[in-house]
């Protein structure tokens, strides 16, 4: 009773003044990708290996941005799509899980269906670039895994995205 | 000896169990405030109740005032207005009352019976005909269970006045995520309906979901992450013991929805490519897949018959509210105003369907009231309200909001003119769920 009481009062001093709840907006510790115009996958040039995955620039980048409602793979991703692709094909050892996620507006549940058309998207994309189906698992995270908990485009625009996960190289 | 050993063993296994999944726990408290109130909501004096010996840990009348002051339809007078306190009928001076333009007086005693319990007497007056509506004496209760014994005394006075039974002594579900990343901790939390007393059914490093409870109240179906992907269990509140009811690894095990008979769930799973609606009969396991479209088909609702499940699908583009029948067929579009209509609810007597509306970046919770001619009432203010759920008599209706950095819950009376906030001091609420009628 003691403790509730305590904690209402602690919550009555925050209605007043919107400054309380402004102080709790979360921090966007966004693992955010540098914008995607580096390095050219070099297609054609020598087989990938394990070791690249941390060194190639294009192979480096693992997050596909998506518009709003949108599943569609944007053109300024088909670099990534082609490098991971070849790396798939080059490493036939190793898996990758696709999480995709989705911006707070919208239901839950809804949201589960939304970060996975975006998901099967991308793993379709790197089908469509050499990848084996047999080495991509896609896991929807709907809006349970924001990179930005603002309530505005520049932040949600952060949280529409699958994030290319390696499980085995 | 050899026997206290075993139950030594046995309380510690219990114990290790109650880590993972378990007997409820006690848990923080979350902030309760009430906001708003109605003019024209009947007035009652709920005068506290006579008692002797040591000060008891709840004060019966306050739980009682605010039970009937947060469902919208009573006005109950400040205890600083409570000028004369009587306890029996024969002390009751109507003249005072009238004065003060009360309609009803409630009036009470509590007696010690022995061994930490206590007796609860209450009546319920009508001033103006000053004529006895209620005298009953509650069954001996123990003093840590007073708050109940209130909610069940409030119950009791919403149903003379009104006609219709209480839900006040009934029970909500909901998901508490607590830290960010990889410190977040989810916890699924069954607490009365007035948000004390929480306790935690089930704990995580990964999301919950979706809790719901099954009409009889003894389990809570949920989504968990736990295991890296989505996944539906069954858990019993009381022993904690779990079942696994769809854990695909591939595609999303998610918006579980119990028949009002509690012998099925409907299902959203994504194994086939995209989320279609499956009932999955609980005593043989058997899954039948009711919807087949390339659309995103999940939150199913049965309808209080049974006969129909009420679904969300983008197959024309935008999620929009579907019903079919329960056994499958053609589902027809039922929602048609606003962009997007989303997880529906129906309330018990199948006349108001309460779902999440948008339009543009603001998603309401909206009431279609077919006793209405289907007009449609916005019960909240947006911008990110969902998870739409009625109390069991449908005179009030728990939401998820987001009120700028937090997620909290917002209980409000079918009119949508009391609200009454549930907040975490350190973390996220989410995801309520309302609970059926108690039993015990």
């Amino acid at each position: 009773m003691n403790k509730t009481v305590r904690i209402a009062l602690v919550a009555l001093l925050c209605v007043g003044a919107a400054a309380c709840t402004k102080k709790q907006e979360t921090k966007p510790q966004a693992p955010q990708q540098p914008e995607t115009t580096t390095a050219p996958a070099q297609p054609g040039a020598g087989k990938y290996t394990a070791a690249d995955l941390d060194t190639d620039a294009c192979l480096k980048q693992r997050v596909v941005y998506f518009d709003f409602d949108k599943d569609e793979v944007k053109p300024e991703f088909q670099q990534i799509m082609q490098c991971h692709a070849k790396f798939l094909q080059d490493v036939p050892t190793s898996r990758m899980t696709l999480d995709g996620n989705a911006d707070e507006r919208g239901t839950r549940e809804y949201n589960l269906g939304l970060g996975e058309r975006r998901g099967n998207a991308v793993s379709s994309a790197l089908q469509a670039n050499g990848g084996s189906a047999s080495q991509i698992n896609v896991i929807s995270h709907g809006k349970e895994k924001p990179v930005c908990r603002e309530h505005n485009e520049d932040c949600w625009s952060k949280n529409r995205r699958v994030e290319i996960v390696y499980t085995a190289t | 000896m050899r026997r206290s050993s075993r139950s030594l063993i046995t309380l510690l296994l219990l114990f290790i169990a109650g880590l993972v999944a378990g007997p409820a726990m006690a848990q923080q408290s979350l902030n309760v405030q009430i906001v708003g109130g109605v003019k024209s909501a009947t007035p009652v004096a709920v005068v506290p109740f006579a008692q002797q010996g040591a000060p008891l840990p709840t004060d019966i009348a306050d739980v009682i005032r605010n039970d009937l002051n947060r469902c919208g339809k009573f006005r109950s007078l400040a205890v600083s207005e409570i000028v004369e306190q009587p306890s029996q009928g024969s002390d009751i001076k109507f003249a005072t009352w009238r004065l003060l333009k009360q309609d009803y007086i409630v009036i009470g005693r509590i007696k010690d019976a022995g061994n930490g319990m206590v007796t609860v007497e209450y009546e319920l007056w009508d001033v103006n005909r000053q004529q006895r509506l209620l005298g009953n004496a509650m069954p001996p209760a123990s003093i840590s269970d007073l708050r109940g014994v209130a909610h069940q005394i409030a119950d009791a006075i919403f149903q003379q006045i009104t006609g219709i039974p209480g839900a006040f002594w009934t029970r909500i579900a909901y998901v508490t995520m607590v830290g960010s990343g990889n410190n977040a901790t989810y916890s699924l939390i069954v607490a009365d309906s007035d948000g004390y007393n929480p306790q935690v059914v089930a704990r995580s490093h990964e999301a919950l979901l979706s809790p719901k409870w099954s009409p009889d109240g003894t389990r809570i179906a949920y989504v968990s992450f736990e295991s890296g992907n989505s996944a539906v269990y069954i858990q019993n509140i009381t022993t904690g013991s779990r079942q696994l009811i769809s854990g695909r690894a591939k595609g999303i095990n998610s918006a579980p929805a119990w028949s009002p008979d509690g012998t099925k769930l409907a299902l959203s799973l994504s194994y086939t490519g995209n989320p279609e609606i499956y009932v999955m009969d609980l005593g043989s396991r058997q899954e039948t897949r009711l919807t087949r479209s390339l659309a995103i088909n999940t939150e199913p609702v049965w309808s209080p018959d049974g006969q129909s499940i009420y679904f969300t699908s983008d197959r024309s583009g935008r999620p929009q509210i579907y019903r079919m029948s329960a056994g499958g067929g053609t589902p027809e579009r039922v929602s048609f105003q606003g962009q997007q209509n989303l997880d529906a609810a129906i309330s018990y007597d199948s006349k108001q369907t309460a779902m999440v509306q948008a339009n543009g970046n603001v998603y309401r919770i909206a009431i279609v009231d077919q006793s209405l001619g289907g007009q449609v009432r916005f019960l909240s203010p947006g911008p990110i309200d969902e998870s739409p759920s009625f109390a069991p008599n449908a005179s009030m209706l728990i939401y998820a909001a987001t009120d700028g950095a937090r997620d909290v819950l917002y209980a409000v009376s079918n009119d949508g003119l009391v609200r009454q906030r549930l907040a975490l001091a350190d973390g996220d609420v989410r995801q309520p769920s309302w609970g059926p009628y108690r039993k015990q």
